[in-house]
């Protein structure tokens, strides 16, 4: 069966993230003042050939531990649906 | 003493490291192909700086997956000598020979300007016998230069003599002005535990001929000369 990951890597909450700094500063200067915490990652989606629902979050799941997040850094979640 | 440079699609420092190892060092250095998986004999890896990969994911994340980084990372396994420059370093840390990792700069900006270091010890085979209390200039080119790490690691490596440069202005004083890209403790370079893989930001290849009018990066890559003594 082929299944479709959604995944978000995002820089974790106690990491300054200077490009969401900058866009919220841009906001700001939209006049969009209530906009506070802005931070920028990145939207990975990707297919994945696995025999049950649990053997394709187990490779997402993976992927994301192996490559695609630096854990260092990095916080991910994913939603894996059947194709 | 063999030197050896991987070579990456995108690594744009490989020539000027072997042009300065050759010419400038007189030492006998040889570029290996990121798709090999033969060192070649080489004593001494060096990741060069550049852009592997385009920089695509994370700065060094997919170099850090080509053929010749299991023959690396079983070198400096076994005690092999690496030392990983600006983009290199960023490799080391994505392949785990170093602690820590590589953030996008402070201000959000590219680096690219002569910065002072101040070596931080004398305990390592690349900051031998280095004047500790002198500031080499050396430039920096980056936009993921920002050294962080957890607190404990950072707590662990400073404890453990690891920290090997810190970023100073002219005089040598360790300053948060001096600091160009919000590296935590101003870290520019350090060493894992074992003291057999290096990684540092700052470009000492690109301060090494005397045409370009500034050899303090010779000094400091001269130090890796004493293992061939």
């Amino acid at each position: 069966m082929k299944f479709f990951a959604e995944i978000n890597v995002l820089p974790q909450k106690e990491i300054l993230d200077p490009q969401g700094k900058a866009v919220k500063l841009g906001l700001h200067n939209l006049g969009m003042d209530a906009i506070d915490n802005v931070r920028i990652g990145k939207r990975i989606t990707l297919e994945v050939e696995a025999d049950s629902q649990e053997a394709a979050e187990a490779q997402v799941k993976t992927a994301c531990e192996k490559l695609l997040a630096n854990l260092i850094m990095e916080s991910f979640d994913f939603v894996v649906k059947p194709l | 003493m063999k030197f050896g440079v991987v070579v990456f699609p995108g690594s744009n420092c490989d020539d000027d490291t072997v042009h300065v190892f050759r010419h400038i060092l007189g030492q006998e250095i040889v570029k290996l192909w990121h798709k090999s998986t033969n060192l070649e004999g080489c004593d001494f890896l060096i990741i060069p700086g550049g852009f592997s990969y385009g920089d695509y994911l994370r700065s060094g994340a997919i170099a850090r997956f080509s053929p010749i980084m299991d023959k690396v990372i079983e070198h400096a396994n076994a005690g092999g000598y690496v030392l990983g420059i600006c983009n290199g370093f960023q490799v080391l840390v994505e392949a785990g020979l170093l602690p820590g990792v590589l953030l996008r700069n402070d201000h959000q900006k590219f680096n690219s300007k002569n910065v002072y270091l101040r070596a931080a010890t004398n305990h390592s085979l690349f900051t031998g016998d280095l004047d500790l209390t002198r500031a080499y200039k050396v430039p920096v080119a980056h936009a993921e230069g920002r050294y962080f790490t957890d607190e404990a690691t950072l707590k662990q490596i400073i404890d453990n003599d690891q920290v090997l440069f810190r970023y100073c202005d002219a005089d040598g004083q360790v300053t948060e002005a001096a600091n160009p890209n919000g590296s935590l403790d101003n870290i520019a370079g350090i060493c894992n535990a074992g003291r057999n893989v290096f990684g540092l930001m700052p470009h000492p290849e690109r301060a090494s001929d005397p045409l370009l009018g500034n050899t303090d990066g010779r000094i400091l890559l001269e130090q890796l000369l004493a293992v061939t003594a």
